[in-house]
């Protein structure tokens, strides 16, 4: 359910609307559902609209979650 | 890509999948359910099952809008759109979904029809603009997570007249479904559902946010941790599961942080609540009536209801006896336990709910897992 | 022999409006519109003696040795596409399929189905770009038709290519040579052709600069075989991509095959754009694209071969073929675990599950 990709707000066109891009492809979306959006923020999109954005730190802070996981196991190694 | 490509990351996953494998208590089963039909298409797609302990058991929920929209409702979809001035725009996972007499959307525009593949509500809007002597019909399906998307249309349509523009509702909601499937439960079924603990939907909760699962863990104490898209989003979240029980905690945690929040998206919210309310009670395929469990539009936007526009009465449709998706929908059956599987029902030819989207149960297995022969979780 | 002089034919170029004017149900009738439209349009553009002789076939020595001889009808819509159109495909597909046979494609025939009321413009453009393409390719269109039907009975145009090409002595290529321990190359990106196309389809417009990849193959196969003479297989991924094309070989030949999705060479926007609408690149069309199946021994020179060539500069090894009574294709994901590489049942549509 519910594809939603990560997108980069690359330009805001006014308060209904901005292009994204995912991956260099170009979309026009619409920014109804969320607010205070400016370009460098990356937006889930789904079926055409942000839902709502990334948050960059929580998604540093979960990576490193990850990465923490390996650290006793080499402890134990 | 940005936000992707770090959560597909293969040695990060072995060190995920290790832990699960060292945490994991040999003396038992986890069950853990993904309600969420991305999230089967994901652990098929990656080749999870691989990656976990044979105790670790993944079960597949009806977390899927197309799979389980009932027959009948697209009969209803393919009649509004057979009929002379209708454009009937659909997302493109309902172009092949066979109903009624191996009726589709599909077929139907071969027999002439106007059925118009969209991307976005946007479009069907654009269409009714361009086309003012054309009924435009939008149909929406989709759980909470496209659900605002719908209701911002039919908001845009009423601020502007678009008198010929209106949406057929069939959108549904995911913790009414839950707590159906723990309520539930069908004396015929081989041994009684038992669900661990769920993997939550990712993108129902941007928009609902955590607190909607409060009730799983107080009342029922199920632990539900809320998983990002991506596969090691969800690794990461059955390692969380696994802990969560192995401590006999039940909470609710929420691993996709960087994207959800606990109120979830309030402006969305908002929006849904302005032009849609809850219907008393909704058949969802395989699993019957759930009540309070879908959504049809508020009595202000009737104009622009497809069900009250054309006057639609509501068909019951048979299904096979011989799918098995009922059981399969609730967690109780495998797709390899069903007799039809393979054999008479596949992709190219489907004969229930759980194979005619890419991400039910029954197509996700077949088109990624089935060289594993049946020994599959 | 009657060839038509330069400055006969300068004359008779202003009977049809090119610029303005619509192909109509006379130019299709056998009378003087067609012989017109024939001339001014396709004979104009091919130019070639065999063409000009204006018979209803046409006639050449072949030599000794196999021929290879194949057809293809294009019916793509848009008609016109970042980095090609329906003329220039017509020729490069009918060419790929000659060199997937290790043929040299010689000889084609065009057939032209038109739609009552298509662009004069249009038709010109079509056929210029095929005469353009078919001289890069270094064959020559021989013979044709044309035909006009009804409005409404046709999507402007279909195009009809049949080939005949010349198979070298020594090369054996086809499906059941595939072995178990062979390796399994590509010879660039995956999927351009077909995002490119999807990117001007009504309704999912999104902006990209990629092209199609559509292009001419027999110049790369030919620089192949002087690397790796005893090439198993050969084949052009077109629609259904690369799964349909390695499951069509693996059934053919009784084997299965591991993929190695790290070793899949796509690009940043494919991969984009099939993000966005929930597409699998193996799985997407490519136009100027072959799959090649080799002795494990052959690999690395074969790749440098490819490597060094203009439409093999991104090749790449992607998989082994393996024993499998089975003849499932399979990959092992960039996340470590494995899947199933189905093919398809029907064209792939974007979801929003």
């Amino acid at each position: 359910m519910c594809l939603a990709i990560p997108a980069e707000v690359i330009e805001v066109l006014d308060a209904t609307r901005a292009r994204v891009s995912i991956g260099g492809v170009v979309k026009e979306i619409a920014l109804h559902l969320v607010e205070g959006v400016v370009v460098g923020d990356y937006v889930l999109l789904h079926v055409g609209f942000a839902l709502g954005k990334i948050d960059p730190e929580e998604a540093q802070r979960t990576l490193e979650a990850l990465r923490a996981l390996g650290e006793p196991l080499e402890d134990a190694a | 890509m940005k936000y992707i490509d770090e959560f597909r990351d293969g040695s990060a996953a072995r060190v995920v999948a290790e832990r699960i494998a060292a945490e994991a208590d040999p003396a038992r089963e986890y069950r853990l359910m993904e309600f969420c039909g991305g999230h089967t298409h994901a652990i098929f797609r990656y080749g999870i099952p691989d990656l976990l302990p044979p105790n670790v058991r993944m079960i597949h929920g009806p977390g899927c809008p197309v799979c389980v929209l009932p027959i009948g409702r697209l009969d209803l979809a393919i009649d509004l759109a057979m009929r002379p001035g209708v454009t009937l725009c659909t997302y493109g996972d309902m172009m092949r979904v066979p109903g009624s007499r191996k009726r589709s959307l599909l077929r139907a525009k071969a027999e002439g029809a106007d059925v118009r593949m969209v991307y976005s509500a946007t479009d069907a809007l654009r269409l009714a603009r361009e086309l003012p002597d054309r009924e435009i019909v939008f149909f929406a399906i989709g759980f909470e997570t496209t659900t605002p998307p719908t209701a911002v249309a039919v908001q845009i349509a009423a601020a502007e007249g678009l008198h010929n523009f209106s949406v057929y509702c069939n959108h549904v909601l995911t913790p009414p479904a839950l707590v159906h499937l723990l309520e539930t439960a069908n004396p015929e079924d081989p041994e009684p559902v038992r669900i661990d603990g769920f993997v939550g939907p990712a993108h129902v909760s941007v928009v609902i946010g955590t607190d909607a699962y409060q009730r799983f863990a107080e009342h029922y104490r199920k632990p539900v941790v809320i998983a990002g898209f991506e596969p090691l989003d969800v690794l990461q979240s059955i390692l969380m599961l696994v802990r969560q029980l192995n401590d006999g905690r039940a909470t609710i945690e929420n691993e996709y942080s960087r994207a959800v929040v606990a109120g979830g998206n309030l402006r969305a919210q908002a929006i849904v609540g302005d032009v849609l309310e809850v219907r008393e009670t909704f058949e969802w395929r395989g699993l019957g009536d759930v009540p309070f469990s879908a959504l049809r539009l508020r009595a202000k936007y009737a104009a622009h209801d497809a069900e009250s526009r054309f006057a639609v009465v509501p068909v019951k449709a048979r299904e096979n006896k011989a799918c098995e998706c009922p059981a399969i929908l609730r967690g109780v059956k495998r797709p390899t336990d069903c007799g039809i599987f393979g054999t008479v029902c596949t992709p190219e030819n489907p004969m229930g709910s759980c194979m005619v989207s890419a991400e039910g149960a029954c197509a996700a297995y077949y088109t990624y897992g089935r060289h594993k022969a049946p020994a599959i979780a | 022999m009657d060839t038509i002089e330069p400055e006969s034919r300068a004359l008779k170029a202003r009977t049809l409006d090119l610029t303005r004017g619509r192909v109509d149900m006379s130019h299709g009738g056998g009378g003087r519109a067609m012989a017109h439209l024939i001339d001014e349009v396709f004979r104009h553009a091919f130019d070639n003696p065999l063409l000009d002789r204006g018979d209803d076939q046409a006639q050449f020595e072949v030599g000794a040795g196999r021929l290879a001889f194949t057809t293809d009808s294009y019916v793509i819509s848009p008609l016109f596409f970042p980095g090609g159109d329906i003329g220039s495909l017509a020729v490069h597909g009918t060419v790929n399929d000659l060199a997937m046979a290790g043929a040299v494609p010689k000889w084609l025939s065009s057939a032209f189905i038109i739609e009552e009321g298509f662009p004069l413009a249009d038709l010109k453009r079509i056929v210029d770009s095929m005469a353009a393409a078919a001289r890069a390719a270094g064959v020559q269109v021989v013979t044709g038709d044309t035909k006009v039907v009804e409005r409404g009975k046709g999507d402007g145009v279909f195009i009809n290519t049949a080939g005949i090409g010349v198979v070298p002595a020594g090369v054996d290529i086809h499906a059941r040579r595939a072995l178990p321990g062979d390796a399994i190359l590509v010879s660039g990106t995956l999927g351009d052709h077909g995002v490119a196309i999807l990117s001007h389809r009504q309704g999912l417009a999104f902006e990209t600069d990629l092209q199609s990849d559509s292009a001419p193959l027999h110049g790369l196969v030919a620089a192949m075989l002087v690397a790796a003479p005893d090439l198993h297989v050969l084949r052009d991924p077109t629609r259904g991509g690369v799964a349909a094309t390695l499951n069509e070989i693996a059934q053919a030949a009784g084997v299965g095959m591991h993929l190695d999705e790290a070793a899949l060479p796509i690009r940043a926007q494919v991969r984009g754009a099939c993000e966005l609408l929930g597409l699998d690149p193996l799985n997407v069309a490519n136009e100027g694209k072959l799959l090649a199946i080799c002795a494990a021994d052959d690999a690395q020179r074969l790749l440098a071969a490819m490597r060094a060539h203009e439409f093999g500069r991104d090749a790449a090894i992607i998989g082994t073929v393996v024993e499998d009574a089975n003849r499932f294709v399979s990959m092992e994901t960039v996340f470590g675990g494995r899947r199933m590489v189905d093919w398809l049942t029907g064209e792939q549509l974007p979801r929003i599950c």
